[in-house]
């Protein structure tokens, strides 16, 4: 394959930019859901 | 109250096996897309980019289309709800993403076929415009001002920004252009793919909505989670003000 660098980098960038975005949703709801009680999660 | 070690702040049962599931078919897709599925007789080998450049392409209209149809649901008195508008915000964030996830996949594979990582083409040039349109959607939900003036101008602009939509996707039939035509739900389609490179896409497009769903669904609770942060604090602000007339 001469295009791996190419191929390889695309999904590279694909899932590691989904990665780093899941993360920063996970990390931002950690911290807002430190100050709201459970009970008030319209989810839970 | 809740404990700073709590873990799953957003998380459901549901929200957990829709997780697993698209995990899963992460992982296939990579398999399929790279190991497996054959090279294309015109573009060799650079297809398999095309396993995730195309439904991330897809995937970021439905998220705009989404959060335009959110932003109309919003500005409807009878269906007027914060809900709507954290939805629109959340599935635009995510859209962005996707969309910036395609632009440069589609650069990559630009670089391979064209000999250019960019050329201001039709559906680039509208495309990346569509790309830096919706950056501006989210810098104006960011602004100042209670929750609903928040919606309102950002469902307004929303509403304006979803227009580009039909622009982009048509862009290759208006203008003369670098970038090929739908391939497969294009005029008077007659797919001509492998049937191995047809299910990888489909698997692609499949994968990457089930992603948009897990990620919306948690980004419009933790946008959820911040009004609620942001109403106690303006609460506990306006108490102590009264506390402080009081004394």
């Amino acid at each position: 394959m001469d295009d791996l660098g190419f191929i390889l980098g695309s999904y590279v960038v694909t899932f590691g930019s989904i990665s780093l975005y899941v993360a920063s949703v996970v990390r931002r709801s950690r911290r807002a859901g430190r100050d709201v009680p459970r009970e008030q999660r319209p989810w839970t | 109250m809740t404990t700073t070690s709590e873990r799953n702040v957003t998380g459901t049962s549901f929200t957990r096996g829709l997780g697993i599931v698209t995990l899963l078919g992460i992982v296939l897709l990579v398999v399929l897309g790279l190991f497996v599925s054959p090279a294309d007789v015109n573009q060799g080998e650079s297809v398999r980019i095309m396993y995730a450049h195309v439904p991330g392409a897809w995937l970021a209209y439905l998220a705009f289309v989404v959060t335009g149809i959110s932003s109309a649901a919003y500005l409807w008195k009878r269906t007027r709800s914060l809900t709507w508008d954290r939805i629109a915000g959340a599935s635009a964030e995510v859209g962005v993403l996707f969309m910036g996830i395609s632009l440069v996949t589609g650069s990559l594979w630009g670089r391979i076929t064209w000999g250019t990582y960019w050329t201001w083409d039709a559906r680039l040039t509208t495309t990346a415009f569509l790309f830096v349109t919706y950056v501006g959607y989210l810098a104006v939900r960011g602004l100042g001002g209670s929750h609903h003036q928040r919606a309102r101008r950002s469902a307004v602009l929303a509403l304006l920004a979803v227009l580009e939509i039909p622009l982009v996707h048509f862009s290759v039939r208006l203008w003369n252009t670098l970038h090929q035509e739908a391939s497969v739900a294009g005029r008077g389609t007659d797919v001509t793919m492998d049937g191995l490179m047809l299910f990888s896409l489909f698997l692609g497009v499949i994968v990457f909505t089930l992603m948009y769903v897990w990620l919306v669904l948690h980004r419009q609770r933790a946008l959820a989670l911040q009004d609620m942060v942001e109403d106690s604090g303006l609460d506990a602000a306006l108490a102590a003000r009264r506390a402080e007339a009081v004394v």
